[in-house]
């Protein structure tokens, strides 16, 4: 390191399931200059100081989700959080809290991939319509009853910031269930009866105490918490529904 | 080695990878798709594409005009008959997202609306806000999710093509969790795996964008065609490199230089009017505005900034509620990366790379050379940009490509036999042995060293403006890497998550790649779209040039270099003019043509 370069210490929170038969930290000392995130951080310790460690990332602009990690305790994504804000404290890194860590700071994303694949995530049209009859009419309010629960990168800073997910890895969650509300909110979309077995089953909506700290850390904007609490309405009517309706209000 | 029987084997889990899984799984629910993606798919870099996706739309506009655009965009070296093939596919294809539930942004009355776009002469650009790409990945990602018949092999790492009896018959890949290599049996492949920009220093794309599929189809000997076109895109943050979409320019923003001049009107693009107009100005395509950049730059008329010199992108006059609306991303990475407000303060921004118009030739149906492997998207030369691509044709290419490979994979597969699994887990065996062994290098060379010095070297030689001695330079350079590779030291030979090992088989890719590129530019002794000489090669010389560059492998050496013919069939090579110059020319050959 040059002469009279500020530096700036990155604690990374080191674990190898083949040495390690528990996480330890370590610290790493690196340059540091005020337009740094944090992931160029552990950029360089990979490049230069220890290419052992692991971690996943891409974009480096917010937008393919890779690169979400604990900063100082707090579900972040690494490529938009700077190291000038902690300047000149040491920094804290750590994988996603509430997942299980496959090594170092990448964690095991399966689970939420089931549950993305479970809330049927995909257009079941209301009317059928043919590519020569053109698009569906949508209007902009329309789009704008779901387009930001459209906007989720599947991050999972919000799974790492909710304390049900946490006691219960089996809880949709937050991305899951605004993906599920951003399909029943769209205006060419059929399939909501379909969803609400799910957003009403024991994993479902209940689950949330509304702590709101999904919405507090999305870096998008989604506000996944207000998808989970329209839901719990959703699913409370449709409750009702059932003892009213002859085959069950929702079928 | 564990084996997996499929019948369509697709790498790469991008839009085009997506796309073509697709449509074997509408071509033929019986046939077994293995989607191979070393990211999740919703991870590939399609996520990052911004402005929009090119598709006639309006009735001002017309096939014949999106061919006119795209053939002159592209100096006159797109295979004609696949332009006409894509124009005619692309709203098609874009309705068909529509159907299945991408949030395109909306007219007051509910249809589709477009923006303006670089060198396109009517507005046709379907957008998503400013988040076209991330928006059409997921929604083709979770549309996929319909389709028992595709069976993703997310976080797979892809480290060979199985060749047998004359034809692909398979690919074999890491399990990146576990180390772990896997023989995936398909009696057709397609290779879906984006670009290279990577090689490049200062780039907008994302790590993952290194060249893979370009170099495994590369190394079994079929041609990357026209390699030596390279886009830089003229917006980009400096450092970082970081994309601002064109949108910015077809929303209405201008390109300033120290002075607040709009210096586009002195190299041929002008006039400069107040409100955007088609082909003009900020409207005018990017080879174009990044060769004016450098010109501006040697002039002294750029601002000097950290990282290099700059002029600024001016958004103020837009207003901050339409940023918010139609650049709500834009806005966001101003703010949070530079700690700019667009709506108060001008942007700052340089050339970067941005896209790899060459790839693995394939015909108008994706197919190469090679039986049984077919190419879309990035990593292939289908034809359609020539030697600069319009923005917006890459994400429709995505589609309409992307369908074609599929469909056409899922007939071959149909047509042959399912291989000899004895010969093939042979074969991935030796693969394996040989993957396995870059691990356990104890030389000397670190990974990062060589790949910034091919980073540099690329940038140096095969730059906006191109001199044969540097890049001859370059050329040497890479061999010099190529050398030293071979004396890589691994910090980590572990198996789980090993990300080191995974750098280094990357950047192996990334050397041949680059290679193809640096020795197809030398050779390419004119100037044409984005591959520009200042070395007595200042001119289009369609006497010796109109013709496709094909880089073949050659093993422990420099590529041969060879040509082939570009496909004409109505637009002859004319003058490539835009701006008041671009409006003359028009009527010119409207008149010559009666």
């Amino acid at each position: 390191m040059a002469e009279g370069q500020k530096t700036i210490e990155i604690e990374v929170l080191r674990y190898h399931p083949e040495n390690d038969t528990e996480p330890h930290a370590q610290v790493f000392e690196i340059p540091f200059t005020d337009d740094m995130s944090v992931l160029q951080g552990v950029q360089y310790i990979k490049d230069h100081l220890d290419g052992s460690l692991s971690f996943r990332w891409s974009c480096r602009m917010a937008i393919c989700g890779s690169c979400g990690m604990m900063i100082n305790g707090v579900p972040s994504l690494s490529c938009q959080t700077f190291l000038r804000d902690y300047y000149p404290a040491r920094v804290r890194v750590e994988a996603l809290a509430h997942f299980p860590i496959e090594r170092d700071l990448v964690v095991n994303m399966e689970g939420f991939i089931e549950k993305l694949e479970s809330i049927q995530p995909y257009i079941i049209p209301r009317e059928a319509r043919t590519l020569s009859e053109g698009e569906y009419l949508q209007t902009p309010e329309q789009l704008g009853a779901y387009e930001q629960f459209s906007s989720c990168i599947n991050c999972l800073l919000c799974y790492a910031a909710c304390p049900q997910f946490g006691l219960n890895s089996r809880f949709v969650g937050p991305a899951a269930l605004a993906l599920l509300h951003r399909y029943n909110a769209d205006s060419r979309d059929g399939g909501k009866a379909e969803r609400m077995e799910l957003v009403n089953s024991e994993d479902g909506v209940f689950n949330c105490t509304a702590v709101g700290y999904c919405s507090e850390v999305c870096p998008k904007h989604v506000d996944p918490a207000n998808a989970v609490n329209q839901n719990k309405t959703n699913s409370a009517i449709d409750y009702f529904l059932r003892f009213l309706a002859p085959k069950g209000g929702a079928r | 080695m564990e084996s997996y029987r499929a019948d369509v084997v697709i790498v790469g889990g991008g839009g085009a990878g997506l796309r073509a899984a697709i449509a074997v799984a509408e071509a033929d629910p019986e046939l077994r798709i293995a989607l191979v993606s070393k990211v999740y798919p919703m991870r590939s870099h399609t996520v990052a594409a911004e402005g929009g996706s090119a598709g006639v739309k309006q009735a001002s506009d017309s096939l014949e005009y999106h061919f006119n655009d795209t053939v002159h965009g592209g100096d006159w070296l797109c295979e004609q008959d696949v332009v006409d093939y894509f124009v005619a596919h692309c709203s098609e294809e874009l309705t068909q997202l529509e159907h299945w539930g991408c949030p395109w942004s909306r007219t007051p009355d509910g249809r589709v609306n477009v923006r303006a776009f670089g060198g396109m002469k009517i507005e046709r650009t379907w957008f998503a806000a400013d988040k076209t790409g991330f928006h059409m990945l997921h929604t083709l990602f979770q549309t996929s999710i319909k389709y028992p018949s595709i069976k993703r092999f997310d976080e797979h790492f892809c480290v060979d093509l199985l060749v047998d009896d004359g034809r692909v018959q398979g690919v074999v890949a890491i399990e990146i969790a576990s180390g772990e290599l896997l023989c995936i049996e398909g009696r057709a492949v397609v290779i879906a795996t984006g670009g290279a920009g990577r090689v490049f220093r200062e780039n907008t794309n994302g790590g993952v964008v290194t060249g893979d599929g370009m170099a495994l189809a590369y190394r079994h000997g079929v041609p990357l065609r026209d390699m030596e076109f390279v886009q830089y895109h003229p917006t980009c943050m400096p450092g970082t490199g970081l994309l601002f979409t064109e949108a910015c320019r077809g929303e209405g923003g201008f390109l300033v230089n120290k002075d607040g001049y709009r210096y586009l009107q002195d190299y041929g693009l002008g006039p400069a009017e107040e409100k955007p107009r088609n082909k003009f100005m900020e409207l005018g395509p990017r080879d174009r505005l990044s060769q004016a950049f450098w010109y501006e730059q040697q002039k002294g008329r750029t601002i000097e900034g950290q990282y290099g010199s700059v002029v600024h992108l001016d958004l103020r006059h837009l207003g901050e509620a339409k940023l918010r609306e139609r650049l709500p991303q834009i806005y966001e990475l101003a703010e949070q990366f530079l700690g700019i407000d667009p709506a108060r303060t001008p942007i700052p921004v340089r050339p970067a790379v941005h896209y790899t118009m060459g790839g693995i030739l394939v015909d108008g149906r994706c197919a190469s050379p090679l039986p049984g492997l077919y190419a879309a998207g990035e990593c292939s030369s289908v034809g359609i940009h020539g030697a600069n691509r319009l923005g917006s044709n890459s994400l429709s290419e995505l589609l309409v490509f992307g369908k074609v490979s599929g469909v056409e994979a899922a007939r071959f597969a149909r047509s042959v036999a399912a291989g000899n699994s004895a010969s093939l887990n042979r074969q991935a065996q030796a693969v394996e042995r040989r993957v396995q062994g870059l691990k356990l290098g104890r030389g000397n060379e670190r990974i990062a060293v060589l790949r910034k010095e091919m980073a540099q070297t690329m940038e140096d030689g095969c730059g906006i403006y191109r001199l044969a001695a540097t890049m001859q330079q370059t050329c040497d350079k890479l061999e010099e890497l190529k050398q030293r590779f071979r004396n890589l030291r691994l910090d980590d030979q572990s198996s789980v998550w090993n990300t080191e090992w995974l750098l280094a088989i990357e950047l192996e890719y990334q050397l041949d790649v680059a290679q193809a590129m640096a020795c197809s530019a030398l050779e390419r002794r004119e100037s044409r779209g984005a591959h520009q000489r200042l070395d007595g090669f200042e001119q289009r010389d369609d006497v010796n040039f109109l013709k496709h560059s094909q880089a073949h492998y050659v093993a422990g050496g420099p590529p041969r270099i060879d040509y082939g013919s570009v496909r004409i069939t109505r637009s002859q090579p004319g003058t490539r003019a835009y701006g008041a110059a671009g409006e003359q020319a028009e009527q010119e050959r409207k008149a010559s043509h009666g």
